[in-house]
């Protein structure tokens, strides 16, 4: 019995399926629908409603000024779905999107949610820009569908490497990472950028993205007598991780990457968080070419910016524009022209490797000073 | 040498929470038998609510010491949590106290993420910061270092420890939460009211989980709604290491459990050569609690099942 119903209930799904499929051809041809894929819910529900209102504000900006291509006038829909910035739900709604014929997709926010969808994407022949995911693994895989507007991993990585050896004069280094899929990935880039650039690795411990107890790990790392202690992962950890260093009386320098660059990490650490140092992807958005300009456009309509709303709609615009170059918004067509990329975006200059990852993109170092994340530099990555 | 005393310090401040955690376990098990999976939250409870209160407090600007500010929520927390502990035994545990022993079981863990989602529409899922109004100093001892926090999580351990053995060893009422212990029915007989037993019990047990609540998020200098799953389950296993039903065994195992976890991280790595990782902390605890139930399945100072709480 259940057999026979899971089969009709297949079956329903594959006819519903074969009907959107067959609608689309009969849809309007002047509305072209780009997908928009974040957290709406959860505890990023705040970052992923950022990263619609971004797509949104250029989707009705460049409907606004009126779009043709190839001489016929067409109109862009953006159509937003929650990813809950979870990996399964994040493949459901990558289906649902391009069931409902989107021809390309802004998103998603995480990495962990963004890496399973690509695959449905790049099936589907479907372009994708992320605005925000940083995991090597996404473009990794291959796909001709897969881009971002913003610095990977590696790229950080680097960074930071590069800043904890020529700047702070580190030899010594020892890294702790909480063995998620970002804290590992970053953690491994730092460790191999490190290694290249001549430091040594005294000691590489691990924790869990839920443990507040780093005493026996710190303990043991003061045994090595490191200069810098590279943290890859959250603020949660970050903070009760650099409050015990302090009570240990581990004398390195704290050092972290984006996920640790929050205002929750000093609300937290208090005093303690002084001096510590952490990355972020991209400018400072006081330093983007666009930056000012389009915090006061967004501002005006959806407030405060969280983080990455700027790569979101740079991310349509680069899309729109390939579509341009293309005269068409058949995805098979400008997804042809995706590599040609060569946009002054609010966020910086945007072009795209062969992998669809970001060239030249920039990794901004942040200090808390008085209380605040102040920028220290800018890295330009290779 | 002074890192071995380092990780040796950190380990019996860790453990010495366990313990108080553990006590609240293995109390409640001594007289019911009962694993009351919901008393890691009302550990968290107590750090939640002390924080609310000392938040509330130097929000409105209140002019005192730290120390009279913490202890201000912790005085409020105590019998909150007293509070929550009796009526989590009223309205989950009480009505099925005959029914079989897997009934209250999934009750506890069903109060357990009830109070989790309570905590979590109250004060949010965000971690919140416990301000540093405590003394932040520290003390050199045999090359290590022991911090101001840590020597009140290790004094404020021992004497609730000390005072709830001569509660139970020495008085009226733990003369007969002893016998509740053996027999609720021929306490009964005996004139002993064996429902006032056991909510003291329970009063008592969550009194402490409040203290030793308040006494973590002032050590890492946070809460959250989820603080207490892992917490509760750490403090379980010391219980049940140290046999779970007796008052001493629940302080042995927990002290054990936090020296364990802390030599475990921080010399497996060095020990194997990078082969096994820090990433096993929490591996352990649990590791050293199957070594012990296979080769002593009673605890380490548990009896078959005679003599408890």
């Amino acid at each position: 019995m259940p057999t026979t119903f899971r089969l009709s209930l297949l079956t329903a799904l594959i006819g519903a399926t074969l009907l959107t499929g067959c609608s689309k051809s009969g849809t309007d041809d002047n509305i072209v629908k780009i997908g928009s894929a974040s957290p709406l819910t959860g505890p990023q529900a705040h970052l992923g409603k950022d990263n619609e209102n971004g797509a949104r504000l250029a989707v009705d900006e460049i409907n606004a000024a009126g779009l043709t291509l190839d001489g016929k006038k067409v109109q862009i829909d953006l159509i937003a779905e929650d990813d809950q910035a979870d990996p399964k739900a994040a493949t459901t709604v990558a289906q649902k999107l391009v069931d409902e014929g989107i021809v390309g997709v802004i998103g998603h926010l995480n990495s962990g949610a963004t890496i399973p969808a690509s695959k449905i994407y790049f099936d589907a022949g479907i372009p994708q820009i992320s605005p925000s995911a940083t995991a090597i693994a996404y473009t990794a895989s291959g796909f001709n569908t897969a881009y971002r507007v913003m610095t990977n991993d590696k790229q950080q990585g680097s960074a930071l490497a590069e800043y904890a050896i020529s700047q702070l004069g580190a030899k010594r280094i020892a890294i702790v990472d909480d063995r998620t899929a970002y804290g590992q990935g970053l953690a491994d880039e730092f460790e191999r950028a490190a290694k290249a650039a001549g430091a040594d690795v005294v000691a590489r411990e691990y924790t869990t993205d839920k443990s507040t107890d780093f005493m026996a790990i710190l303990t043991s790392i003061k045994s090595h007598d490191p200069q810098v202690v590279f943290f890859a992962g959250m603020d949660p950890q970050a903070a009760p991780m650099i409050k015990q260093m302090k009570q240990l009386g581990v004398n390195a320098q704290f050092l972290g990457g984006d996920g640790m660059q929050t205002p929750k990490f000093i609300d937290l650490a208090g005093a303690d968080a002084e001096g510590a140092i952490a990355s972020n992807p991209g400018l400072p958005l006081a330093k983007m070419p666009g930056g000012e300009a389009f915090k006061q456009k967004f501002n005006a309509r959806f407030g405060e910016i969280q983080n990455y709303s700027p790569y979101a709609y740079d991310a349509v615009y680069v899309m729109v524009e390939a579509m341009k170059r293309a005269k068409s918004s058949d995805p098979v067509k400008y997804l042809a022209e995706l590599p040609k990329t060569d946009y002054q975006g609010v966020t910086g200059h945007i072009r795209f490797d062969s992998k669809g990852d970001l060239t030249g993109g920039a990794v901004t170092l942040y200090q808390v000073k008085a209380g605040q994340w102040q920028p220290l530099q800018t890295i330009n990555s290779k | 040498m002074d890192i071995l005393v380092q990780q040796l310090i950190n380990g019996l401040v860790l453990g010495s929470v366990y313990a108080l955690v553990a006590l609240g376990y293995t109390m409640v098990y001594g007289i019911l038998e009962l694993i009351n999976f919901a008393h890691g939250e009302v550990t968290m409870f107590g750090a939640m609510i002390a924080l609310a209160v000392i938040s509330a407090l130097m929000g409105a600007g209140v002019d005192l010491p730290g120390v009279v500010i913490a202890l201000l929520g912790l005085l409020t927390a105590i019998p909150a949590c007293m509070l929550l502990g009796y009526g989590i035994e009223r309205l989950a545990y009480r009505p099925l106290r005959n029914a079989p022993r897997l009934a209250p079981l999934i009750t506890a863990i069903g109060v357990s993420i009830v109070l989790q989602n309570i905590a979590m529409l109250i004060w949010g899922r965000q971690y919140i910061s416990f301000p540093p109004i405590l003394p932040q100093g520290h003390h050199n001892l045999l090359g290590a270092r022991i911090t101001d926090v840590q020597i009140l999580i290790l004094i404020t351990s021992v004497v609730l420890m000390i005072a709830l053995t001569l509660l139970v060893k020495r008085t009226q009422l733990g003369r007969a939460m002893r016998a509740t212990a053996q027999s609720p029915q021929l306490a009964g007989l005996m004139g002993v009211n064996a429902n006032h037993v056991i909510s003291l019990t329970f009063i008592i047990g969550s009194g402490i989980a409040a203290v030793a609540g308040v006494l973590v998020s002032a050590y890492y200098g946070l809460a959250h709604y989820y603080m207490g799953f892992l917490l509760g389950l750490k403090a379980f296993s010391a219980a049940v290491l140290g046999g779970i039903g007796n008052l001493a065994g629940a302080m042995l195992g927990g002290l054990l459990l936090g020296v364990i976890e802390s030599l475990g991280a921080g010399y497996i790595g060095d020990i194997t050569g990078g082969f096994l990782g820090s990433n096993y902390q929490d591996v352990f605890a649990f590791f050293v609690l199957i070594v012990v139930l296979i080769v002593r399945p009673s605890g380490l100072l548990g009896q078959a099942s005679h003599d408890r709480a």
